[in-house]
């Protein structure tokens, strides 16, 4: 058990959005659920928050952030990433492995590890290559990092499709041994060679070259079949057309062990956008069209798309104040996340707050296999908690975000739903809308020896 | 007009002031002096990414007769990784006080990016950017097909527009900027636009594209066309399988000799041909095509410099300047008094 880290007394939060309770935390564990839950003749100093109109909801889960360290400390470091994590409402984090060096051994994915431990804002599991150095070649040693202390589960070359289908197959079926997850990127190399932006009516106006949506949809149902046959776990990332829900709607009914992700900005954004021609809507996989955007609110409701992952990807200002053509591709997400899924799935009537602890915690948890996060808010569990105020409305501003990178597409937006508590294992890593402290894992151990 | 980015957001207005401007400016150009004071003391600045000589020339040449100061930057190369970025090089043609930037670049957007920051305070004029669009060039192929379909009417070209005129324009029309600015401004003009080219040298989304598509291009010389507009095939879509060798690309698709007969044996005596050059002699046009009397091709090139003329006037000159610049012209004694206030 979990050392030292308080008692806070929650007071009246709508559990999952249903009828209000209390929820008292201690010691790293949710101690008790009931309403009526009083301070007095409780052990020691007792922390009570009025959670009256807000909503308590499991910590989110994201089965997709780039932290960027080691390597690109200009653009984002485990530190910063996590304290945006924190701030939108993340107890846990998945640290994509095209970091420099790439996450490809068990070194660098212990070091990702030890720096989240270190930062304290959430727990951060890095995501193993599946080839040495991202190259698409050779198998990367997926055992040594699932053996490492890092115990990755969750194996990617995100940025990169693993499009070798040999390799692939190689892939899916070698982390079976581990239970592991192969996450893939889908994005058939030679259909999108030099694409800048969605192709359709809108790119063939701005003389920009196009990325098909079939380059996702042919490798996405190539992968699933392989993954039918050699029964194993197939993750897909950030699924952004509509034929790539269709194509794992028809897996998942054949009973194809298939999951899926979207990201918030293709729940929202088209590529309508692009017509502005600010790099700041150039994305991998690029924005679509509505009908896409609809087809994927559709399929997270449905069940269709597993789960949220912000695919969270910082850039330095240069990489983003220059020619469309020349920018990198990414944008932030970590602190938008859950206002524009509120914003997209619940103010819209497509989805419940239930449905939401599900999308943002529960299923990811089950993908990367994390044992203590994603769990039902009962007495027993680890108190990974946040409070959301879904009243709440602010207007997106860069500037003031915890996040190193200024390149939200949301910028200016007016958007529901603020986190105002964060308990990641019991500690409020944020509270009152800011962040607090981080979780003191060399005090709690110490304590706990 | 702060800005010439693109043709699409061109009123119908505007781009008739532009060709009635360009008559002015044509005037002048048949002076023994050809030369007028109306930019004098401004700073134009030709910020070419791209090579380009005939288009940099020609907005030498406009910027000149104008009397602005010429400033010709060759900005060749990958911005971010072989040098300055595009920021900091509109930051320092700021600094240096530069009035309009004439920009060619090789990536689409790049003019927008440009009059969009506050990267720089200047006019931007579009000279190319990538495969997007080219809108001194559309203008100028109006601007020489409006004075073909007046004189065919017998009306003055002033005031006039493109209505009824059939107008295809065939070739690489996927990665022509010429293309796109043309399709747009043709539309605006009233003028019936017929695309035609290979399905692999046509961008997805086209049929939203307020014109007609062909594969054929005998058949849409057949149905009949008043100009025929040729674009140049890039040397680097040869090997990348848009189409199987040259020589099949020029029998289909190419402005060829039999196809030169044909105008005549349809009895379109007044079609013209037209090609935004350089020419590619012998595959996407003929030599014989290319130098015969229906050939717009050097009329294109000194029409060309009017249009510029008229696009660095009017960006320059601006509403606020309306008054002080009107006279300018008078007194340089165009053949045309400015009709419509501008």
């Amino acid at each position: 058990m979990a050392g030292n880290t308080g008692t806070y007394l929650i007071q009246g939060a709508s559990i999952l959005g249903g009828e209000p309770a209390d929820l008292l935390i201690r010691d790293g564990i949710i101690a008790e659920v009931g309403t009526g839950l009083s301070p007095e003749g409780q052990d020691g100093d007792v922390t009570v928050i009025d959670a009256a109109g807000l909503v308590a909801l499991p910590g989110m889960v994201d089965v997709h952030t780039h932290l960027r360290e080691p390597g690109r400390e200009d653009a984002e470091t485990v530190e910063t990433g996590t304290r945006a994590a924190a701030l939108g409402g993340y107890t846990a984090v998945h640290a994509m492995a095209n970091s420099t060096p790439v996450a490809d051994t068990a070194g660098v994915v212990e070091q990702v590890y030890t720096l989240g431990r270190t930062a304290g804002w959430a727990d951060v599991r890095p995501v193993g290559a599946v080839t040495v150095g991202l190259a698409g070649e050779q198998l990367a040693e997926l055992g040594a990092m699932a053996d490492s202390r890092a115990r990755v589960r969750m194996f990617s070359d995100d940025g990169i499709c693993v499009h070798d289908p040999v390799l692939m197959r190689r892939a899916l079926e070698y982390v079976k041994a581990f239970d592991g997850v192969v996450a893939q990127h889908a994005q058939e190399p030679r259909l999108t060679a030099g694409a800048q932006m969605n192709e359709g009516e809108v790119s063939a106006v701005l003389g920009l070259a196009g990325w098909p949506a079939v380059a996702e949809e042919s490798i996405i149902a190539r992968d699933v079949l392989l993954a039918q046959h050699v029964g194993s776990r197939l993750h897909v990332c950030h699924v952004s057309t509509a034929g790539s829900v269709e194509i794992i709607r028809w897996a998942k009914e054949r009973g194809i062990n298939v999951t899926a992700e979207v990201t918030p900005h293709h729940l929202l954004l088209t590529d309508d956008l692009v017509r502005s021609y600010d790099p700041v809507f150039k994305v991998n996989p690029p924005l679509r069209t509505d009908a896409d955007v609809q087809a994927l609110r559709a399929g997270l409701a449905d069940g269709t798309i597993d789960v949220v992952g912000t695919d969270h990807a910082p850039h330095p200002s240069e990489h983003k104040e220059c020619e469309w053509a020349q920018a990198a591709m990414g944008m932030t997400g970590l602190e938008t996340a859950l206002s524009v899924v509120q914003h997209t799935m619940i103010e819209t009537g497509l989805m419940t707050w239930a449905d939401f602890a599900r999308v943002t915690s529960a299923a990811a948890a089950q993908i990367g296999r994390l044992e203590d996060q994603g769990r039902p808010l009962e007495a027993g569990e680890p108190a990974n908690v946040i409070l959301v105020d879904p009243a709440a409305r602010w207007t997106v501003d860069p500037f003031r975000m915890a996040t190193m990178g200024r390149n939200s597409p949301f910028k200016g937006r007016e958007l529901p739903g603020k986190v105002v508590a964060t308990f990641f294992k019991g500690h409020p890593t944020v509270l009152d809308g800011e962040l607090n402290t981080p979780y003191p894992h060399a005090a709690v151990e110490a304590g706990a020896a | 007009m702060k800005h010439l980015l693109s043709t699409q957001d061109l009123s119908l207005h505007n781009a008739i002031r532009i060709l009635d401007t360009a008559e002015e400016m044509s005037a002048v150009g048949d002076r023994e002096v050809k030369k007028l004071p109306a930019l004098r003391g401004r700073t134009v600045v030709n910020l070419f990414f791209e090579d380009s000589t005939r288009t940099r020339i020609s907005f030498e040449a406009a910027a000149k007769r104008l009397s602005a100061d010429v400033i010709n930057f060759a900005a060749k190369g990958s911005s971010v990784s072989k040098g300055e970025s595009l920021k900091d090089t509109a930051q320092t043609l700021s600094a240096m006080g530069a009035d309009a930037v004439v920009i060619r670049h090789w990536a689409s957007g790049a003019p927008h990016r440009l009059a969009a920051t506050d990267w720089i305070d200047a006019g931007v004029i579009n000279a190319g950017d990538g495969t997007h669009e080219h809108p001194t060039q559309a203008l100028l192929d109006a601007f020489t097909m409006r004075r073909h379909w007046a004189k065919l009417s017998g009306a003055p070209s002033e005031g006039a527009d493109l209505k009824g005129m059939r107008v295809a324009i065939a070739g690489d029309v996927l990665h022509s900027r010429v293309a796109r600015s043309n399709v747009w401004l043709l539309r605006t003009l009233g003028a019936e636009v017929t695309l035609v080219a290979p399905p692999t040298l046509l961008p997805i989304g086209v049929e939203k594209w307020p014109c007609s598509v062909s594969y054929d291009l005998d058949e849409t010389l057949a149905r009949g066309v008043d100009a025929v507009m040729m674009l140049r095939v890039q040397g680097e879509r040869m090997n990348a399988s848009f189409f199987p060798s040259t020589r099949e690309y020029s029998r289909r698709w190419g402005f060829d000799d039999n196809r030169l007969r044909a105008l005549d044996t349809l009895g379109m005596k007044d079609t013209i041909i037209m090609h935004p050059g350089p020419m590619n002699r012998g595959l996407e046009i003929s030599a014989a095509a290319a130098d015969s009397p229906r050939s717009t091709v050097l009329a294109q090139v000194r029409n060309g410099v009017s249009v510029r003329m008229a696009a660095l006037y009017l960006l320059l000159s601006g509403d606020s300047r309306e008054a002080a610049a009107t006279p300018v012209l008078a007194t340089a004694g165009t053949a045309h008094s400015t009709k419509e206030s501008i």
